[in-house]
């Protein structure tokens, strides 16, 4: 006999049948893989993914939480991490403020905006690549015909240049998206508060630290953890603007995965390092949604 | 301050910020124009004396004398094109009807499975890469868009559902009571009432996930090496690779790859703003 459902029941019903491709992709592609990793990261394998593996449970990670390769390219993954980002939110919110300010051609500004943000990523490596050049490069170009340089600097030979040089290029890229949702928050302000504290005589700046700043807090904290996420597995504008040289000087964590898991064939070891690299982006990610969802308050 | 004063300097801010985002692109331009003798001349040219499009007809005319990344561009832009259209049409489709499952329908642990669903936008690939090539390999799947198509869904599903959930959240709930009373069944209801008023939600989302999908490398460098699957992205990266500097082929092929994320973004401006603060997430 059929029992007739209620709304409810049949609500859920139809909702199940809607996700259910969802969540059978989401298991398959992301939770299954990342527990296999997890599971390799726990063998030996360092002959290649068909090779043999011997159990050795957390002994990859001991391995590398005593290696100084690993601790290496942890530091210039921090490195990368927070110059970048502490200098991509302060850029972003310059520009956001001086488009809010509306002098003349802010409407050009804000779109021009966009095309930095929209250019691949592989395609804003490999322009900044050929300007730093060190023959023919339009810095070196630009910087000897205005008299600040004698002679053609070889930019990315040098390990203690190349990875502030891989940041100016993140910066590009970067900045421009940060602008952008910092200016749209602007945007939504209230004008009456500020207008109020300049009355009490409130100076510009205090106005901007006290008043303005806090209520743009949750936009920032998005961009900020946006930012730092996608800063630590950095890896195709090294890729294509270094490949990790001079010297190792550019290889970051995710690098160095890469480096252990595709070019020396040390799957266990590689694995390893890539849920460590999972580990702190998961502990972001919920920073992240901690921030953005909250649905009793909506910003 | 005085007032002429502070807007002189706003607009010299303003136009230092116009630079720094121009100069690069302008230079990627004229050296996608301008000949190897220039491209390689001390001091720099920076107007060709004698611009061509000789790169440009290398890549969509090829002749003999031309270096293989140059030859096979084309196909690599059309293998970008398919993989980053069927990852939208995908995750546009299966995305929207999760979300509005999570966000209209009482299904339960609705709140966790979303931000469960987030969680896993947020791996990185590489964490997922070694399994998923062992799988390709098994299938024989390497080399092919499928397994692009089928892996970028990692990001742009959990991504899609997140963004439209948003714009689902949105619409109030009044309008499918309403459409109820008129006879409507919850997928008449999401069919002729939701989906047409969150039109702009899937355009916002289709486009942050065609760019996303068009833009992606790690994947692509791993499981493509022939013309058969490889994308632009990895193209490009070869021309730096695996020959002797042939930079205005380089150039024209970045120019090439950046025009249509480019064009389209300029075009939905509206709606890519409208997206950032949603929460939207392409770098």
């Amino acid at each position: 006999m059929v029992r007739k459902l209620t709304l409810r029941q049949y609500d859920a019903l139809i909702g199940f049948i809607l996700i259910l491709p969802s969540l059978i992709i989401i298991l398959g592609i992301s939770l299954q893989p990342i527990l296999s990793t997890l599971y390799f990261s726990l063998f030996e394998a360092s002959r290649g993914i068909n090779a043999s593996q011997t159990f050795i449970g957390l002994g990859n990670y001991v391995a590398l939480l005593t290696d100084a390769v690993f601790w290496a390219a942890i530091g210039r993954t921090l490195y990368f991490t927070l110059v970048s980002v502490v200098l991509e939110l302060v850029l972003g919110l310059a520009i956001a403020q001086l488009i809010h300010t509306r002098p003349p051609g802010w409407r050009f500004l804000r779109t021009s905006l966009i095309i930095p943000w929209a250019v691949p990523t592989i395609v804003n490596g490999t322009m900044w690549r050929w300007i730093y050049n060190a023959d023919y490069g339009a810095l070196n170009g630009l910087l000897s015909q205005l008299g600040l340089i004698d002679k053609y600097i070889p930019w990315l030979t040098k390990p203690e240049l190349a990875m502030n040089l891989v940041i100016l290029a993140d910066i590009w890229h970067s900045v421009p998206f940060i602008a952008l949702i910092l200016q749209a928050a602007l945007a939504t302000l209230p004008a009456d508060l500020e207008e109020a504290a300049a009355v009490d005589g409130a100076n510009a700046l205090q106005r901007f630290l006290l008043i303005r700043l806090p209520l743009l807090r949750p936009a920032i904290l998005v961009a900020l953890v946006i930012r730092t996420v996608e800063a630590f597995r950095v890896f195709d504008i090294i890729y294509v603007i270094t490949n990790g040289g001079p010297a190792f000087s550019t290889v970051t964590i995710s690098y160095l995965t890469y480096l252990e898991t595709f070019s020396f064939g040390h799957i266990g070891r590689g694995s390893a390092l890539s849920f460590l690299i999972s580990l702190f982006t998961l502990v972001m990610a919920f920073v992240y949604i901690r921030i953005l969802y909250r649905p009793e308050e909506k910003l | 301050m005085n007032k002429a004063l502070r807007t002189l300097i706003l607009v010299l801010l303003v136009m230092v910020v116009l630079l720094f985002i121009y100069l690069p692109v302008a230079w990627l331009v004229i050296s996608s124009i301008s000949t190897r003798a220039e491209l390689l001349s001390t001091p720099i040219h920076w107007i060709p004396q004698q611009p061509t499009l000789q790169n440009y007809l290398n890549i969509f005319f090829p002749s003999r004398g031309v270096s293989e990344v140059a030859r096979t561009f084309r196909i690599t832009l059309w293998n970008s094109f398919v993989v980053a259209s069927s990852v939208t049409a995908i995750t546009l489709v299966v995305g929207s009807l999760a979300a509005y499952a999570l966000i209209r329908l009482r299904l339960p642990f609705s709140q966790t499975l979303l931000i469960g669903i987030m969680g896993t936008r947020m791996i990185p690939e590489i964490s997922l890469v070694i399994p998923l090539y062992i799988f390709a390999s098994r299938f024989r799947l390497l080399n092919t868009p499928t397994i692009l198509i089928v892996t970028y869904l990692s990001f742009a599903l959990p991504f899609a559902i997140w963004l439209m959930a948003a714009f689902f959240d949105t619409i109030p709930i009044e309008l499918e009571d309403a459409a109820r009373v008129d006879g409507c069944n919850r997928l008449q209801t999401l069919v002729r009432i939701i989906l047409p008023i969150s039109a702009p939600g899937l355009v916002s989302t289709g486009l942050f996930v065609f760019l996303t999908a068009w833009d992606e490398f790690f994947f692509a460098l791993i499981f493509t090496s022939t013309v058969a699957a490889k994308t632009v992205p990895v193209a490009i990266a070869e021309f730096t690779g695996r020959y002797v500097v042939d930079v205005g082929s380089m150039m024209t092929g970045g120019v090439l790859a950046a025009i249509p994320p480019v064009l389209f973004s300029l075009i939905f401006q509206r709606y890519i703003v409208s997206g950032l603060t949603a929460g939207a997430v392409k770098g």
